[in-house]
């Protein structure tokens, strides 16, 4: 069940260069969301209209509380890193699907500002019990998250700059720890989703992304954020699907990423 | 006070009170109902729907502006079997009024979609000529008042429902438009639909959205639809839908005062979902605090 609600704000911490993380507290949201699934959070400046979808870093279903690691990309979530403990901010969500989690060995693979949504899915897939790699992607020596994925999964690190893990990408990283899993879950840049899907069909392994397009209800209704798929889709009847709704998380095989 | 009667009359069909989404911003209804009861709304208005599916735009087909929004979505739908199969039967399940938008690339489209939708459990057509995001039909029937009138004259010949022809505000005078539509055998005017607008993105040097233009709507936008609406009011005798900006009941009582008989409410669903609720709460607060009866009495009261 999606809600619109207040929350408040617990804590707001800069984790690297225009890397945010915010920790929120809410009535229902918390409780129903899960890994992989993305909050709509709406600015108080009237003037920026349209909600910020963030993706959930972290759920504490008992207290309520959720993490959003955000990236600063242009004046609304500017203004969601200036606010502090007690502040109130408007959520909608839990919204889109989630990862669906196997209780099979996992590779989560990701870059960037696409890392956030793996903290929680390692840490519910831990609890399964399965086997986690994480493979992460960043600019330079600013790994944030690394340290908390570090508690919850065998993490592999890639830096663009090769100070630190491998130089490249996260599929330098695969390469040259000669990773696999019966199971991968990725969430990064369209380049990167491309790779992997590659190198998911390659390996015969199941492989689910994490899409983003610019968004508007963030409910299914306006189609503003559809991805290309390879059938025609049910809800469309043409070759579309709607991130938010039917996404965030593709299988792989079912989305066209050229 | 006795009780108020927020009922409108739009072509002869009873709306319950003068609220309804905009076309394009609510789907079918489906997504919203988790957050709107649709039996409260005057009407539901659909996204357009054509004779086969389209596919839309490329991505993205939206981007933020100063206080409102640009959108191109290029009337995605998924055609008219699958809508009169799954999104009209959904309706069905409602006490509301059923209005759907229609769309096509030539005359014969509009048409076939009309005939398709004559013996369905709809109540009213909105057609729309205004879209400026697709490249055939859309607004190049709205536009141009010999053609307003000829494509309202052809569907109207085939429908079955009164019909509500929707104006483009990209034009230089609307109410040429209005007239035209009216010529042609109209039975209601929706106004407005969005105004033609384009963003630059300055960092990637490029434009925000793939269509490079975009349809601005949002409460920006609201001051030009008012006046739109008010001339319009002024130029015909047959009923308006006024839309453009409208977030709550203050903003609807300006359309009504203006000359709309009917408001929807559009852009204002995507941050607050529940936006057409408060706009009939707040249509009969004001009713109430000017002690007034009946919502017909202040229609176009603003001369």
């Amino acid at each position: 069940m999606k809600v619109q609600e207040t929350g408040i704000v617990v804590s707001q911490k800069k984790l690297a260069d225009g890397i945010y993380s915010l920790w929120v507290k809410t009535e229902q949201i918390a409780k129903e969301a899960k890994a992989g699934q993305f909050v709509s959070l709406y600015c108080k400046d009237a003037q920026r209209l349209l909600p910020r979808p963030i993706s959930i870093c972290e759920i504490n279903r008992e207290e309520g509380t959720m993490r959003f690691v955000y990236r600063v990309a242009g004046k609304g979530t500017e203004e969601f890193s200036g606010y502090r403990t007690g502040d109130a901010i408007t959520l909608l969500g839990p919204l889109g699907n989630g990862f669906e989690k196997r209780e099979k060995s996992g590779m989560l693979i990701a870059g960037g500002i696409g890392i956030p949504p793996m903290l929680q899915l390692a840490k519910e897939l831990k609890e399964t019990g399965a086997e986690v790699t994480a493979v992460v992607g960043y600019r330079d020596s600013h790994t944030f998250l690394a340290d908390e994925l570090k508690k919850v999964a065998k993490v592999y690190i890639a830096t663009e700059d090769g100070s630190v893990g491998s130089r490249g990408n996260v599929m330098n990283a695969i390469a040259d720890h000669s990773l696999s899993a019966e199971v991968i879950y990725a969430c990064g840049p369209k380049l990167m989703l491309r790779a992997i899907k590659e190198f998911g069909e390659k390996e015969g392994v199941e492989t689910q992304i994490s899409l983003e397009e610019k968004m508007a209800c963030g409910i299914g209704a306006c189609l503003a954020c559809v991805c290309k798929t390879v059938e025609i889709d049910d809800h469309s009847q043409v070759h579309n699907a709607r991130i938010c709704k039917d996404g965030p998380v593709f299988e792989a095989g079912k989305v066209d990423l050229s | 006070m006795s009780e108020l009667n927020t009922t409108v009359n739009l072509a002869g069909v009873e709306l319950k009170n003068p609220v309804m989404e905009a076309s394009g911003t609510f789907g079918s209804g489906m997504e919203y109902q988790e957050f709107v009861d649709l039996n409260k709304l005057g009407a539901v208005v659909t996204k357009g729907v054509a004779n086969v599916p389209w596919p839309g735009n490329p991505t993205p087909r939206i981007a933020e502006v100063y206080g409102g929004m640009l959108n191109a979505i290029g009337l995605q739908n998924p055609g008219i079997d699958v809508f009169c199969k799954r999104d009209l039967p959904f309706l069905q399940q409602f006490d509301t009024k059923v209005v759907v938008n229609v769309c096509g690339r030539t005359t014969e489209d509009y048409v076939e979609v009309v005939e398709r939708l004559a013996d369905q459990p709809v109540d009213l057509l909105e057609i729309n000529i205004s879209c400026p995001n697709v490249k055939e039909g859309g607004i190049a029937f709205g536009q141009d008042p010999k053609a307003v009138e000829a494509i309202t004259a052809a569907v109207k010949k085939h429908a079955k429902q009164p019909i509500i022809m929707k104006l483009s505000p990209n034009v230089t005078d609307i109410t040429e438009m209005a007239r035209a539509a009216e010529a042609g055998g109209a039975d209601i005017l929706s106004l407005i639909n969005t105004i033609t607008g384009m963003k630059i993105d300055i960092e990637r040097q490029t434009f925000a959205i793939a269509n490079k233009t975009g349809g601005m709507s949002g409460p920006a936008v609201k001051p030009v639809a008012v006046r739109m609406v008010y001339q319009v009011a002024n130029a015909v005798k047959i009923p308006i839908i006024g839309m453009g900006g409208i977030r709550n009941g203050e903003d609807a009582m300006e359309f009504i005062l203006a000359g709309a008989t009917a408001v929807s409410v559009g852009t204002a669903n995507f941050f607050n979902p529940r936006a057409t609720l408060e706009c009939i709460q707040g249509i009969e607060d004001y009713m109430r605090r000017h002690q007034v009866k009946d919502v017909k009495e202040l229609i176009g009261i603003v001369k």
